[in-house]
């Protein structure tokens, strides 16, 4: 059933220093609102305790995606289709732009926002993966300042994350692969549009001399929170391109998951394709000419 | 807690209502301007009945807060028409039997219209992609796709 608006509230401060007053002021009052994708579903089926948001948009801090030489910083409220319709996210992480064009379907992506993808704290979440790839950092801000975590970091539990309640996520911030790289991200869903994934994973390696010089694997729905695989990447790690361990990698990856049952699909399914998909992008690894 | 005085244009048309700042526009359309094309199919994002142009972008009505289109502009499927004049999407629809029971095609002419505003000339598979958040349970998608690409080719955009 739906929920009784009565019961709810949406305040849109004019400012980002208005919107973290409030925070503070009347701490763990407010929950943050940006593109409403996640929330407006919820509000919609009545799963939402009486709440009281706080509407983003017009926190302009909050937005834009900005280019320095090493890095892209993304503002939390940077839509789907903003990431898919810039250049420097093409040249720059491809995955990210994959990550994006597979999130529901357009309508979806010119709302929803990557603060929200990754603060919805789902662990089915497709952009996750690819940030997880890529070495990402967030950026937290509240009225006693700003600091930044390292995105590995920052899921701490089936939906715990270290963002205190006062606190916005502010920024993503993505350094720029340096030398040459690799870019692989494959999301395992029923269809290709609006599915929620059963896995999905994402890599980016550096290639150097022919062999694997830095290696980062992140995975989607095989775990409580968005996770990097540890394991399967310590197998590749220096290795030759064309001798990758590649059965070993697989073995390895089983210490990285620990999927579930649930709706979308089985544990047993998830292990056994995150395992043939991460053998497939071994072997685009293996092939890619440098 | 205290409404919210909002003020949309739709289709060429100032209106102000006072609503709940959580209202969705969805209700907003069909239950206090009365524009009852746009349709609630799933009230989740799915199914794409809802969809209508918001600033000049698709999105899903049931997923839109009042007080996020505060002062909007917002086309639904009422606006693409011409007075008694049917715009030439409307008309390759018509043509091609791309409407069956119809309960889509609000939904569908509007990410159409958006497609082509977007994307002159797509290709197969940029019409699949702007037409993926449109889900129709009659014609099987076929007649759907046949017309965008007939009304992409006599030129629709606007
Ligand atoms: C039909 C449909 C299909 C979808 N498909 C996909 C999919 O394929 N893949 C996928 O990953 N997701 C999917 N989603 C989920 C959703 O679109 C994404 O998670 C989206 O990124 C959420 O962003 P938002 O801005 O809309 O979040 P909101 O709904 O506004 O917020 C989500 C959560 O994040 C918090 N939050 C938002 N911004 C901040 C901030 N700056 N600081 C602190 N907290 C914040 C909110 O408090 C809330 O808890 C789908 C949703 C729908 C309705
Ligand atoms: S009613 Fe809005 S997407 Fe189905
Ligand atoms: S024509 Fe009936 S749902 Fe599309």
């Amino acid at each position: 059933m739906r929920s009784y608006l009565p019961d709810f509230d949406l305040q849109v401060p004019d400012s980002l220093g208005e919107a973290l007053a409030l925070l503070t002021q009347e701490l763990g009052q407010y929950r943050p609102f940006a593109g409403g994708t996640d929330l407006m579903v919820l509000l919609n089926a009545g799963l939402l305790p009486a709440a009281r948001f706080l509407d983003l948009s017009r926190c302009q801090e909050l937005r834009g995606i900005q280019e320095t030489s090493t890095h892209l910083s993304f503002g939390a409220l940077t839509t789907f289709t903003e990431v898919r319709d810039c250049k420097a996210v093409h040249q720059h992480f491809p995955n990210l732009v994959k990550s994006a064009r597979l999130t529901g379907a357009l309508a979806i992506q010119n709302r929803g926002t990557l603060g929200g993808n990754i603060a919805n704290a789902s662990p089915a979440a497709d952009t996750p993966p690819s940030l997880l790839a890529y070495g990402t950092e967030v950026e937290l801000i509240s009225l006693r300042g700003t600091r930044r975590v390292a995105y590995e970091a920052f899921h701490q539990g089936y939906k715990k994350m270290d963002l205190a309640p006062d606190e916005l996520l502010q920024r993503i911030i993505i350094p720029k692969p340096l030398g040459r790289t690799f870019h692989f991200y494959r999301k395992v869903g029923t269809r290709q549009a609006q599915a929620i994934s059963k896995i999905c994973l994402a890599a980016c390696a550096r290639i150097e001399n022919g062999t694997v010089a830095e290696f980062r694997i992140g995975l989607g729905s095989v775990a409580p929170v968005p996770a990097r695989a540890r394991n399967a990447e310590a197998v590749i790690l220096g290795k030759p391109l064309e001798a990758l361990p590649i059965e070993e990698a697989q073995l390895a990856l089983l210490a990285d998951i620990s999927p579930i049952d649930d709706i979308r699909s089985s544990a047993h399914y998830r292990r056994v394709v995150s395992q043939k998909v991460l053998g497939q992008m071994l072997r685009e690894l293996s092939q890619s000419s440098f | 807690m205290a409404d919210l005085a909002l003020t949309l244009n739709v289709n060429g048309k100032s209106h102000t209502v006072r609503v709940h700042p959580l209202a969705r526009l969805l209700d907003i359309l069909r239950e206090e301007l009365k524009l009852t094309g746009t349709k609630e199919g799933c009230g989740e994002g799915e199914c794409g009945a809802c969809s209508i142009l918001m600033n000049g972008q698709v999105v899903n009505s049931c997923l839109i807060p009042a007080a996020q289109a505060q002062g909007a502009e917002i086309i639904t499927v009422e606006g693409l028409a011409e007075g008694e004049k049917l715009s030439p999407l409307q008309a390759a629809f018509l043509t091609h039997n791309a409407a069956q029971c119809g309960f889509c095609t609000p939904g569908m002419l509007i990410a159409a219209q958006d497609l082509l505003n977007r994307c002159p000339n797509p290709d197969e598979n940029q019409v699949r992609d702007g037409l993926s958040g449109n889900l129709c349970r009659c014609t099987g998608y076929v007649k759907i796709l046949d017309a965008v690409k007939v009304a992409a080719q006599e030129g629709s955009s606007r």
